[in-house]
């Protein structure tokens, strides 16, 4: 299975009437979990984020196609 | 004075009770000749119900303010008598482009589907719109009192009284209803001391509005830190008479009298236009914003509606747009109550529908603002992550949030709905404005909306003609009429019924019609009930529903 990169969030069971509403649900949520923390805390929050959502796929195809992805346009190629 | 407009003057006449005569009661008095207390003071009067209209002022709105009219927006008023006008005149636009420094990552169409009458949005400046309004309200027969402030108001179990100052002097003035469209600041609202409750946002934004021969075409462009205004957001719109709107993010720490200085904005303009395209300031303002609403917009005798009940941040067009929402929204049920019709519990259900879409639009306006002016260093690294992911993949770029521009609200959990007993797929839910549709009637072309709307009617959909039993729809004997409809897949046959071809099988496709299924829709063009299959029993239950009792 290919890396998803076409919209793929919602919330089972939840009808949506427009198609930009599961990504702004999902944004919103990211954006508050990291509300009054500082710089610091969000980088350790967002580090755990990934390392929770990388064990949660597993596939370590997917996730080093997913880390060169976000690495591009960051700085120059990464060590493969 | 503008350079592209005069205002109008319109007439303070004396009013006859500061001489002892004229009506010292009246069914409805609506403050606030706004786009919102005008199109509320036509629908009552379309509904038979006589309205007089007061205003402070006596002319139009100053400046071009509210500028986008969507698309729902503009079948309201075309059920109001102005959607011709407002289209011919506005410009007309459905795409909408995002860039990140000089690179558009993304695009979009508000109208991914053909076959509307309407286009997503047309841009006019608010002026224009008033004035085809105040037209609208004369040949209407709204009585309209320019000059008229309101300055006290005591409500009463059974109405309200009111104090009005005019340049003659004041008057004492009751209504059994007050329709409150007072704009954000709402002086009625105050005189009651109800509170409105939410969040002012901390930045300044500078609204340009220049006019120039420019060859752009007539879409949205939004930047996310372009080079001629880093690290700040840059909106450009088009409006009637090329005039072109464009709004500089500021920042709090902004001066806004400095700001609005020529010498302040013109290199501002020179920076994004560059210096050999000629132009003229039109008009300059500078704005704050805050996301806020009443806890209800029913008080008693008293109906908010428009920016006095609720205010949303500029990006999304959701101020006007929500407003005329909530003047069709509330018409036709005050004209019920007023009528001895319905029950004036069915005027909660106004507050009920429109705190629930005020509610959306707030939601809707504040993503957009915490995305366009992030608050914390994490929120615009993420920001940028988006932005530049999106011009690989389009996951991102659904995430760019640059204005979730104003669609309808669909009132799935409104109590006037029933709910549904057969299956049915597609969004016209009950609680969902009608999605419009080409029809033909009498072979003549025309669009479903044209068609409906203003009372009461059931849609009934069949193949041909004779498959549906006229006699039976056109003797229904409910308290309130219904007008039967049909909707033909043929053109062919005759019936004793309005009949509407679905000339391009979009009616079909949109409201996943069969022969049989039937549609119950309110005077707002609301669905408040379908069937598989139409039963005069059910009718009569959900028309009683729908309207509060």
């Amino acid at each position: 299975m290919p890396l998803a990169r076409d919209p793929n969030f919602a919330e089972p069971g939840r009808r949506y009437f427009r198609d930009f509403s599961p990504g702004d649900d999902f944004y919103q949520r990211l954006i508050d979990a990291h509300r009054d923390l500082t710089d610091e805390q969000s980088a350790l929050l967002n580090a755990k984020l990934v390392l929770l959502l990388a064990n949660h796929v597993g596939d370590l195809a997917l996730i080093g196609e997913a880390l060169r992805l976000a690495r591009q346009d960051v700085a120059g190629p990464g060590p493969d | 004075m503008l350079k592209t407009y005069a205002y109008p003057k319109y007439d303070y006449r004396r009013p006859p009770e500061l001489d002892g005569t004229g009506h010292a009661r009246r069914p409805v008095i609506v403050v606030g000749a706004g786009p919102v207390g005008m199109a509320a003071a036509i629908d009552l009067a379309q509904h038979g119900v006589p309205v007089l209209l007061l205003d402070d002022d006596d002319t139009v709105s100053l400046g071009s303010r509210g500028v986008c009219y969507a698309k729902r927006t503009l079948e309201i008023l075309d059920r109001l008598g102005v959607g011709e006008a407002v289209c011919r005149k506005g410009v007309s636009w459905d795409v909408g482009r995002t860039f990140f420094g000089e690179r558009e990552v993304y695009r979009f169409n508000l109208r991914p589907q053909p076959d509307h009458k309407r286009p997503g949005m047309i841009n006019l400046q608010q002026y224009y719109l008033e004035e085809m309004l105040v037209a609208r309200c004369e040949a209407a027969g709204v009585e309209m009192r320019w000059k008229n402030k309101v300055t006290a108001v005591e409500p009463q179990a059974d109405g309200a009284r009111l104090t009005v100052e005019t340049p003659d002097g004041s008057y004492a003035i009751a209504c059994d209803w007050l329709v409150a469209a007072d704009g954000a600041r709402s002086p009625i609202r105050r005189m009651l001391g109800l509170d409105v409750e939410g969040k002012v946002f901390t930045d300044r934004f500078l609204i340009a509005d220049v006019v120039m021969r420019a060859d752009f075409p007539a879409e949205r462009w939004f930047w996310f830190d372009p080079p001629f205004h880093p690290n700040k957001s840059v909106l450009l719109h088009k409006q009637a008479d090329n005039v072109w709107r464009i709004d500089f993010q500021l920042g709090w720490d902004a001066d806004p009298e400095q700001e609005k200085k020529p010498e302040r904005v013109v290199p501002r303009i020179e920076a994004m236009l560059g210096r050999e395209r000629p132009f003229e300031l039109e008009w300059v303002s500078v704005y704050t914003f805050q996301c806020r609403r009443m806890q209800r917009f029913r008080h008693g005798r008293c109906l908010f509606v428009g920016d006095a009940a609720h205010q949303v941040s500029p990006f999304g067009a959701r101020g006007a747009n929500s407003g005329i929402q909530d003047a069709d929204n509330l018409a036709w049920k005050l004209a019920l109550v007023l009528d001895g019709r319905a029950p004036d519990r069915l005027l909660d259900t106004y507050s009920d529908e429109r705190v629930a879409a005020a509610d959306e639009n707030i939601l809707n306006s504040t993503r957009s603002t915490d995305f366009i002016t992030p608050k914390s260093s994490v929120s615009r690294t993420f920001r940028n992550a988006v932005l530049q992911l999106a011009g690989r993949h389009e996951f991102a770029r659904k995430l760019i949030n640059s204005g979730r521009l104003s669609v309808p609200s669909v009132c799935t959990d409104s109590a006037l709905n029933t709910p549904d007993a057969n299956t049915f797929t597609g969004d016209m839910v009950p609680g969902a404005p009608l999605d419009d549709a080409p029809v033909e009637s009498n072979a003549q072309p025309g669009w479903l909306l044209d068609h409906v709307g203003g009372r009461f009617e059931l849609l009934v959909y069949a193949e041909r003609a004779a498959d549906v039993d006229a006699h039976t729809l056109l003797d229904l004997r409910t308290p309130i009429p219904v007008r039967p409809v049909l909707i033909t897949a043929s053109a062919a046959g005759r019936s004793a019924l309005p009949m509407l071809h679905d000339v391009r099988g979009r009616f079909l496709e949109r409201y996943d019609a069969l022969p049989g299924s039937a549609w119950l829709v309110r005077p707002d063009q609301h669905i408040a009930a379908r069937w598989r299959r139409v039963e005069p029993a059910s009718i009569r239950a959900a028309l009683a529903r729908a309207s509060g009792h």
